[in-house]
């Protein structure tokens, strides 16, 4: 995995100063990133892979000697979460991919990180161990025991200081409560559970408790040949306990209040923005279908992306989004090639920066794209080594989506469909994001002011 | 081509245009192949199969309006599986010529190529599903129908919905027992006893002889 980062400035969309900066080691992952996730405080960086491993990196701290280098993102742990598994009832494979990483907030000095795959959830326990014991009675310095019969003097064991070792253990599995594939996980406000849901339920289970989790949604239909709709991803309010979001293939999103009843079936709210008619076509329920919701750090708003755009709703408003913004309209045309060639399935997730004031979502050809709320300017711009020099801007992209293409201009057919940027992050307080170009990761910053 | 995605028709027409209804057919062919294609050793993407069995009903739906699509006379008691390939070749025979290549990977923006078609250009609505055309018009669609057929064939007419949803019941069964269960049983043999009593799934419903076949493929299909 490459890992690119390094200054940029200003404004989120203004003039566009996103910036890349130096590179750390190639070659530490050579599979596709499947999530990327910051912490709450924004010191580490969790990474997925379709191979089942997650990378950590962390955030150095400021250093006066070597001011280039503040904030750099660096490798803190590696570890391998899931493995792939074998379903012998269905004679199918559990692929061991990552789907999802959500990190637990920080209670003492070790760091708790939920993953899963398809099937199973796991939460890490990731620790740091920079002494280590000496001296001991029974034992001998390489570890052999020593016979008791030859000690003749007690000490007491000195704790000495080492190098830095991380340790990730796995504290608890939560299995086998999944018939289809989880494509969400998101920690309660609580600290004391989570939910996870996959394409027809979503379960709530409690930290500490394994071996036992409770249905709160459930949409299979009794038979499932009268099945047309699935679950598409799950949330729960960033404050607000009771009260969690799902939203369908359907491009419907429905809040529910936990303590109206124990199964959620019934929604306290119903999201749908009502279909244009002039537009209508054969893919319009595709192109319509929730691949990402997210709640602001507010709470006040969700954001939910589809196939074409991302709108931001106001909790209290299920008529309609208050804003739409277009990801990339000129595709509209392209609709039946890339259901075709599955394109059209891509699931791209978006994110809110620290303030709510931007959001940030994924598109083709390794472009991404930011949306400035207040001022209302958006920006493109592309994750990839070629056109990334270190420490200058980002330079801003245009797609020509017809007509004489401009200098500069990427035209629509030159587009790399194979170049999807799925997965992208915003650091919880300042302009520091986390993109996810198929095996690349590259991690764009503000330039210092 | 295919201009905004497809749109369909306006309402004022009466028929659908030869090239619309070319249009429409061979993205019904192209989602049928998607269904048969989720047949892999992973499991298949539920909300894909879904998404694209939606968009097949949508079609057939509105071919049923435009009386492009004939629903087929209800199947008698004893009439073998082979009597559906025949019935379901012809009705998915569509007015192209040749075998259509399979989506080319290394070119994903181009546009779908439609292959006129092998009779007259003007083809009346109905002349796609009627008449002996040229049987040697079989596309990589029509080999992936044969296919489709093949798995289902291999059990005895009528099995077919009771072995899928017999899978499917089973397995919901064990889902009621390991989730569903709120501060339920923690020791093994209650949740066994549970799943036991609960394991013999109910018989599936009969035939659904008055269903289009294209229905029928596609519910089968979306189920596993």
């Amino acid at each position: 995995m490459l890992v690119c980062q390094g200054p940029g400035i200003g404004s989120v969309t203004h003039k566009s100063t996103w910036a890349l900066g130096a590179r750390t080691k190639k070659g530490l992952l050579a599979d596709v990133i499947s999530t990327v996730e910051f912490s709450h405080s924004g010191d580490l960086l969790a990474t997925g892979d379709k191979g089942g491993r997650v990378v950590i990196f962390q955030r150095e701290q400021e250093n006066k000697s070597r001011p280039h280098s503040r904030g750099e993102y660096n490798v803190y742990s590696t570890f391998q979460s899931h493995e792939p598994e074998f379903d012998y009832l269905k004679s199918l494979e559990i692929e061991e991919k990552i789907n999802k990483i959500r990190w637990l907030p920080q209670q003492g000095a070790a760091r708790f990180l939920l993953s899963t795959n398809d099937k199973t959830i796991k939460l890490w326990k990731i620790s740091e161990r920079d002494k280590r014991a000496e001296g001991y009675n029974l034992k001998d310095e390489d570890g052999r025991l020593r016979d008791p019969l030859r000690i003749t003097a007690l000490r007491v064991p000195i704790l000495k200081p080492m190098d830095l070792m991380v340790e990730a253990s796995p504290r608890r599995v939560f299995a086998n409560a999944h018939t289809y594939h989880i494509n969400s996980i998101s920690v309660n406000s609580d600290h004391e559970t989570y939910l996870s849901a996959d394409d027809l339920r979503i379960n709530l289970w409690h930290l500490e408790i394994t071996d036992r989790s409770f249905n709160i949604v459930d949409i299979k239909p009794a038979n499932m040949e009268e099945l047309t709709e699935v679950i598409t991803a799950a949330e729960f309010h960033p404050h607000q306990c009771n009260v969690l979001v799902y939203s369908s293939s359907k491009g419907t999103i429905r809040l529910c209040d936990m303590r109206s009843s124990a199964l959620c079936d019934r929604h306290s709210k119903f999201f749908e923005e009502p279909e244009d008619p002039s537009s209508r076509s054969f893919f319009s329920e595709i192109i319509s279908s929730v691949s990402d919701v997210k709640f602001s750090h507010s709470g006040r708003y969700m954001m939910t992306r589809d196939y074409l755009s991302v709108k931001v709703w106001d909790l209290n408003m299920e008529s309609r989004p208050v804003e739409t913004h277009q990801v990339h309209e000129y595709l509209r045309s392209k609709l039946c090639s890339l259901y075709e060639n599955d394109c059209i399935f891509d699931k791209f997730e978006c994110c809110w920066n620290g303030s709510d004031s931007a959001i940030m979502t994924g598109s083709y050809n390794n472009f991404f794209r930011m949306f400035d709320r207040t001022t209302w300017r958006d920006v493109t711009l592309e994750a990839s080594r070629e056109n990334s020099k270190p420490r200058a801007s980002l330079k801003p992209r245009r797609v020509c989506a017809g007509g004489k293409r401009k200098k500069d201009e990427v035209s629509v057919d030159s587009l790399d469909f194979s170049k999807k940027i799925l997965h992208t992050a915003w650091h919880p307080v300042e302009n520091i994001i986390a993109v996810a170009a198929t095996n690349n990761l590259y991690i764009f910053q503000d330039k210092a002011n | 081509m295919f201009a905004r995605g497809l749109k369909r028709k306006c309402a004022e027409d009466e028929e659908a245009s030869p090239a619309y209804s070319l249009q429409r057919q061979s993205l019904l062919d192209m989602s049928l192949v998607k269904l048969q294609l989720c047949h892999m050793l992973v499991e298949p993407n539920l909300c894909r199969s879904v998404l694209i069995a939606n968009t097949v009903r949508q079609i057939q739906e509105e071919m049923t309006q435009d009386g492009s699509w004939c629903v087929p006379v209800p199947q008698t008691a004893g009439r073998a599986s082979r009597d559906r390939l025949v019935s379901t070749e012809i009705l998915c025979r569509s007015a192209r010529e040749g075998a259509r290549p399979a989506p080319d990977p290394g070119d994903p923006a181009s546009e779908l190529q439609v292959v006129p078609a092998a009779q007259a250009p003007g083809v009346p609505p109905g002349g796609v599903w009627d008449g002996d055309g040229p049987r040697e018009n079989r596309g990589s669609f029509h080999k992936s129908l044969d296919q489709i057929f093949e798995t289902l064939e291999s059990q005895s007419p009528g099995a077919v919905e009771e072995l899928f949803s017999d899978v499917d019941g089973s397995y919901y069964d064990l889902d009621a027992v390991l989730t569903g269960m709120v501060g339920g049983a923690k020791s093994g043999q209650d949740g066994l006893e549970a799943f036991a009593s609960t394991a013999a799934p109910p018989p599936s419903a009969g035939c659904k002889s008055d269903l289009g076949e294209l229905d029928h493929v596609v519910e089968i299909l979306v189920e596993t």
